[in-house]
């Protein structure tokens, strides 16, 4: 009562109005919509994957599906995934060059060139490339399905549509993303040699030979293998975003972009942990 | 099992659907909805867009899930089942989307083949072949066998939509607005189809439509969903008798 009166007194008000205003305020509304959001969409996702998952391991498996997301994932991907890589070996040449003469360290520079594109370059382009070719094409092509109800039509002919649809896109962007950094390294490494003869004439045998002293298996096995987890990111955020659209041509669209976006944010992401992984267990 | 066969038998109800809700967020679309259908039996649920009845279908083949109440396949509650199991018990069911739902990167042919290919793997390639020639006579599509869902009319897409949902021999069928869209005549034809389709395969036939001349046709029994729940149940004439002031209305307006 006391206390009242002095507050009232002092011109203080502490009551529970101000606490009305940050319950009502829209800032405060919205964020707690995106933390909701948030969570709804991990919450969704662990789902999917459960459904994935459980639907990839028990017959019957579609290995007619799968042979045919070979061929759209691996073959069609293949020229934009070895021009990327090209273009980065030629890149590389250019600026490394650049660099070590700088340094007087040129005769470095196959060395560089095939280390940055073994270990780095080639599977991180090879990612970001496949997210962005996989991840639309992907979550556009399921998003359109799921607003013109096929997904369902699929559904009600009692065929599962994680089995039919889902697992199979993953598993071929898992197995088929590897097999793709191989080829941008390849695509890399030749282009940086051709950039490089082109400034000062060396045979490729001597550039690869110059390239590869002191590399060993874990140059190159490892950095290409981390492409499946890549592959599993790109394959699994695209189903997932194209398999939850709503909303018509709009939400297609959104579905695709959001594929593109969150895939390639996740490559990124994951890069950083299995770059450390590497190091720790293949120094 | 014993259910299952109780379910086949007489005029047991293959589809029972008892004390239904369904809200999506705040709106409430049913709020209690029960029915039932037996074999040989074809019931439309009539109402206005946006009335849940389309809703309704979906609660009956799965793709949805009622927030409470049951929705009983032969005896069976197929809330909470698993995808596969659901796909048991679906595999005895005909759906024929709104808007034909065709897989638009197949061909009409590869259509109708798509649940053949999937559960009657034991069927050689020329005899999948010859039943999707069957089916496609039977729905008058076998001309455009070749052609892409993108090259036929809507009324030709419904058509083959009825000849895949036909496939696997039902002994369920669910049409959702088989008329919508489509001009008179071939509106007309639609619901003979159905009428000759209902005769020969004696289903259970449950028909979602707001176009009360096809109900009439094609319906021996009708239901009039309104605000949630059914508004009046019965065969036409008992429609058209009614005192309840929405069910004088929509016969008004239909």
């Amino acid at each position: 009562m006391i206390d009242g009166k002095l507050r009232a007194v002092a011109g203080i008000d502490l009551s529970l109005p101000r606490l009305d205003i940050l319950h009502t305020s829209p800032t405060v509304s919205s964020a707690r919509n995106l933390i909701g959001e948030f969570f709804e969409w991990f919450g969704d996702l662990g789902v999917f994957i459960w459904q994935v998952v459980r639907a990839a391991v028990t017959p019957p498996f579609e290995f007619r599906e799968l042979f045919r997301q070979l061929d759209e994932i691996g073959s069609k991907s293949l020229p934009v995934v070895a021009l990327a890589g090209g273009a980065i070996g030629v890149v590389l040449s250019l600026e490394a060059r650049h660099s070590l003469t700088r340094f007087g360290a040129k005769s470095l520079l196959p060395a560089a060139i095939v280390f940055a594109v073994l270990d780095e370059t080639g599977p991180i382009i090879t990612g970001l490339v496949a997210s962005g070719r996989l991840g639309a094409g992907i979550g556009a092509e399921l998003a359109s399905m799921k607003v013109t109800e096929q997904i369902d039509a699929i559904e009600a002919s009692a065929v599962n549509p994680y089995r039919l649809l889902a697992a199979p896109r993953i598993l071929a962007c898992i197995l088929m993303l590897p097999l793709l950094t191989l080829a941008a390294d390849f695509c890399g490494l030749v282009m940086g040699w051709v950039a490089q003869t082109l400034v000062e004439p060396i045979s490729f045998y001597r550039f690869i030979n110059d390239g590869f002293k002191g590399a060993t298996f874990n140059d190159l096995l490892p950095p290409t293998f981390k492409t499946a987890v890549f592959g599993l990111i790109i394959g699994l955020v695209a189903c997932f975003q194209g398999m939850r659209t709503r909303g018509g041509a709009v939400g297609v669209g959104r579905a695709a972009t959001s594929s593109v976006v969150l895939s390639s944010l996740f490559v990124i992401l994951a890069d950083v942990v299995l770059v450390k992984i590497i190091i720790a267990f293949f120094p | 099992m014993e259910r299952e066969k109780a379910g086949e038998e007489g005029n047991a109800p293959v589809v029972a659907v008892e004390d239904v809700h369904k809200s999506f967020g705040e709106q409430k679309v049913l709020t209690g909805v029960s029915l039932q259908v037996s074999r040989g039996e074809t019931l439309a649920v009539l109402g206005r867009s946006g009335s849940g009845k389309s809703v309704l279908l979906r609660l009956i083949i799965g793709l949805r899930k009622p927030d409470s109440g049951s929705v009983r396949i032969h005896g069976q509650d197929i809330a909470g089942l698993a995808l596969d199991r659901l796909g048991e018990i679906r595999i005895r069911m005909g759906f024929l989307f709104q808007y034909g739902a065709l897989y638009d990167s197949l061909t009409v042919e590869q259509n109708v083949a798509f649940p053949l290919q999937h559960h009657k793997k034991e069927m050689s390639r020329s005899e999948r072949g010859g039943r999707v020639r069957e089916l496609l006579a039977e729905v008058g599509m076998e001309r455009d066998m070749e052609k892409m869902p993108s090259d036929i009319s809507g009324g030709m897409q419904k058509r083959v939509g009825l000849a895949r949902a036909l496939a696997l021999e039902p002994d369920i069928l669910l049409l959702d607005e088989p008329t919508a869209g489509l001009d008179p005549i071939s509106a007309a034809e639609i619901c003979d189809l159905v009428l000759t389709l209902q005769e020969q395969h004696h289903m259970a036939s449950i028909v979602v439509t707001h176009d009360l001349h096809s109900a009439k046709t094609i319906a021996n029994r009708l239901i009039l969903l309104h605000e949630g729940t059914i508004a009046i149940e019965g065969a036409f004439e008992e429609l058209q008798h009614s005192d309840v002031e929405f069910v004088r209305e929509f016969l008004r307006d239909s």
